[in-house]
């Protein structure tokens, strides 16, 4: 039934309040009528008023993706749903944890890796490192691709955080 | 005495008079014992006592849609709740404001698998508009306060209140309406105006206008139903209506095409898929109503006012989308159309009325009269005759088979006089909800048209009928089968009646008897008469047997995949040959 010539990638930014349920309202929309969600993040950004961000990465047919928006912002606690890919331009940015365990050659390989897609050490055995990586999810991809071989065992990503460039807020 | 200081359960009670709230429907339980001692200490608002949640939920509805305020549930936490679960999802489906308070284990039992817990927000959560749990005894009124707001704003429906007993055992500190104010929910009411003279200008231009107008005109307010009749005077063109929307124009205005969709009229369904200009206000272009998608309306301009943003483009493309309340959309559209002093194009339009009136006359509604048995349809124009000119009367139905025909032989002159599920189509509705119309208006005349298998699925509330003295009647149509389940399966499965008959069927005479009711019953079409008449002038609750013909069918239908303009008239032809594939896999 789906056409994925139409479909593209869509990254969503949703302003709502810090409230029990939120964010169960939001998968459970997204579930219950059939969306995709590649991601999402979720945390409070603004203490005095209570509000968190969610940051859902979906994908869709155009038609599709105005619904998952118009959806979204009948939600009663959601104060501002922002299409961020087709408001302008803006920057997404995730953070992975990769863990590679091994000895001997792979292991200098992986730390020269690491080095080239600056991803820094944050934990080391002498059997194991834990690398921080924050790039785009197609550097995070194509680090872990590149980490696999060396004896990667583990990650943890964020998924996607994304903000519009330029002075205005959401 | 502002702020005083008083348990949760009076909070409770204060902030429902406060919302202007004089009847709630109700069903007492463990959880709620505190908010039902509190009741019992006043007498500001009214318990009507239920025999299921479920009646409970629907009598609010019936409540609501005839009286356009909310309406008010309290029930107990576990079954309580999860017994309203249908009612909810029935009240979502079609926007009706109703708010529901439940019952819920103490805070500190929450997630212990207590008795009679249930997840309640969580349960709710994808059938209300929204829903809260109540942590602390300070934010009840709040809550409650808000949950009216919400419930009754933009687009209506059903807001879940969950109030775990020590929350309402607990002191707490009152607050008005006004202290609750809430910022965060306003929907956009008005529209904006460019839209609305762009619109005005294309409905201007239109050579084969239709209006499809639906339940956001009834939701939108008395108002908005005599402004819709005030923009089809100055146009003069057609109007059809959703099974939501009956009654937002005069049936018996000659402007008037008769219900459009699945069971609509032939011409409504023709001038859909024939205009050039199509004013959708309220509606959602339901699937029981566009029939195949790719077929539906092909040549024409949609405009689409709907208060949801949501429902805009969500199965069918529209040209211009109008976000706005139905009332005040069209209150511009007609300041819009006088100020520009547009004119119909009267040619296009007695040209395009000539055509219409053409498929008028192929009477898509007739039936094969007979002499020895009661057909459905002569049941209801029977029935329709002996209410005409009447405002004081309230239809409801359940669903199925004389769902259908109701809204095809029963005439509505205004709003909120029709009660039906649409959306969810939910067997069981009608007969609690004349109760809710009935408790709602004492002196009017309140009739659930029914079946025999769909009474049965709420029969209990006639011990709520006879404890209030509630004069509902009841008038089922008997044809001792699931009667669309059948039609269905004689069409689409050979006729292979696979648990559509229900043998073992009540008396329902002896029934209503039991109830306390009077039980009357019709076997002859020369009996109908008289019964309705009886019915009519008893003073108590009344169930009508009326048996009707066992294997008629309900026409026009456009079977489910085809298009408007593959609407069948009846049997000529056959309904079985239209339909495709994937016309099979629909509902």
């Amino acid at each position: 039934m789906s056409n994925p010539v139409n479909e593209r990638r869509h990254t969503i930014a949703v302003l709502v309040d810090n409230e029990p349920g939120v964010l169960a309202r939001v998968i459970g929309l997204f579930s219950g009528r059939g969306y995709n969600i590649d991601s999402l993040t979720v945390a409070e950004v603004s203490a005095e008023k209570t509000q968190s961000r969610i940051t859902v990465v979906t994908r869709g047919t155009p038609m599709v993706i105005e619904q998952i928006k118009a959806q979204l912002g009948r939600l009663v606690p959601v104060h501002k749903v922002s299409d961020l890919t087709i408001e302008g331009p803006h920057v997404e940015r995730e953070l992975a944890l990769l863990k590679v365990a091994g000895t001997g050659e792979k292991r200098v390989e992986a730390l020269r890796i690491a080095d080239v897609f600056r991803a820094r050490a944050v934990d080391s055995t002498t059997a194991s490192f834990v690398f921080e990586v924050t790039g785009t999810s197609d550097k995070v991809d194509a680090l872990i691709s590149l980490m696999m071989p060396l004896g990667l065992v583990d990650v943890s990503r964020t998924g996607v955080v994304a903000i519009a460039r330029g002075p205005k807020p959401l | 005495m502002a702020n005083q200081r008083m348990t949760g359960a009076e909070i409770v009670i204060k902030a429902l008079v406060d919302q202007g709230v004089d009847v709630i429907f109700g069903y007492p339980g463990g959880a709620v014992l505190p908010i039902y001692d509190a009741l019992f200490q006043q007498d500001k608002v009214r318990h009507i006592l239920v025999r299921h949640e479920q009646g409970a939920m629907h009598a609010a509805e019936g409540y609501a849609r005839s009286t356009g305020k909310v309406g008010v549930v309290l029930v107990t936490s576990g079954p309580g709740a999860t017994n309203c679960v249908t009612g909810l999802t029935d009240a979502l489906m079609d926007s009706i404001p109703v708010v529901c308070l439940t019952g819920q284990v103490p805070t500190h039992l929450i997630g212990n698998d207590a008795f009679q817990e249930a997840d309640t927000v969580g349960i709710t959560r994808p059938c209300t508009k929204h829903n809260y749990l109540v942590k602390d005894s300070n934010d009840i009124a709040r809550i409650i306060h808000e949950a009216f707001h919400v419930a009754r704003s933009g687009r209506p429906g059903p807001v879940v209140v969950d109030l775990p007993k020590n929350v309402v055992v607990n002191q707490g500190t009152y607050q008005t309406p006004a202290q609750s104010r809430t910022k965060k929910y306003n929907p956009q009411v008005k529209a904006d105006i460019a839209r609305v003279e762009q619109a005005v200008e294309l409905l201007a231009g239109a050579k084969r206008p239709i209006i499809y107008a639906g339940g956001g005109v009834i939701n939108a307010g008395p108002a908005a139903s005599q402004l819709l009749a005030s923009f089809a005077k100055l146009t003069g063109y057609p109007v059809t209506l959703t099974l939501m929307g009956l009654g937002a124009f005069p049936a018996s205005d000659p402007q008037f095409l008769g219900m459009l969709g699945m069971h609509g009229t032939l011409e409504a369904n023709y001038a859909m898929h024939g205009c050039d200009v199509m004013l959708c206000l309220g509606a959602r272009f339901d699937d029981r109503v566009t029939g195949r998608l790719d077929a539906f309306s092909p040549g024409s301009k949609k405009i689409h006012v709907d208060i949801d943003v949501s429902s805009i483009n969500k199965n069918v493309r529209v040209d211009l989308p109008v976000v706005g309340d139905a009332a005040y959309v069209l209150e511009d559209m007609i300041k819009v159309w006088k100020s520009r002093q547009y004119r119909a194009d009267e040619a296009a339009l007695k040209a395009w009325w000539a055509t219409i009136d053409g498929w008028r006359k192929r009477d898509s509604l007739r039936y094969q009269p007979s002499k020895d048995i009661i057909k459905p349809q002569y049941a209801l124009q029977r029935l329709f005759a002996a209410i005409k000119g009447r405002d004081d009367v309230f239809i409801s139905t359940e669903v199925g088979q004389h769902q259908m025909w109701a809204a095809q032989f029963i005439g509505f002159e205004k709003p909120n006089h029709w009660l039906t599920s649409g959306g969810l189509g939910t067997m069981g509705y009608g007969l609690p909800a004349a109760m809710g119309a009935q408790v709602a208006n004492p002196k009017a005349l309140c009739i659930d048209v029914a079946g025999e298998a769909s009474i049965l699925m709420n029969i209990q509330e006639m011990s709520t009928i006879a404890q209030y003295r509630l004069p509902v009647k009841v008038f089922i149509l008997n044809n001792q089968y699931m009667g669309m389940v059948r039609q269905w399966q004689e069409f689409f499965f050979g006729g292979r009646y696979s648990e559509s008959y229900m043998d073992s069927l009540p008396d329902f005479v002896k029934l209503a008897e039991a109830f306390g009711a009077v039980g009357l019953r019709a076997t002859k079409p020369e009996d109908v008469d008289g019964l309705v008449k009886e019915m009519l002038d008893c003073p108590k609750a009344v169930i009508a047997d009326v048996m009707v013909d066992k294997t008629e069918n309900c026409y026009p239908m456009i079977p489910a995949g085809a298009a408007h303009n593959e609407i069948k008239l009846g049997p000529e032809g056959g309904v079985t040959s239209s339909v495709n594939d994937e016309g099979m896999v629909l509902v």
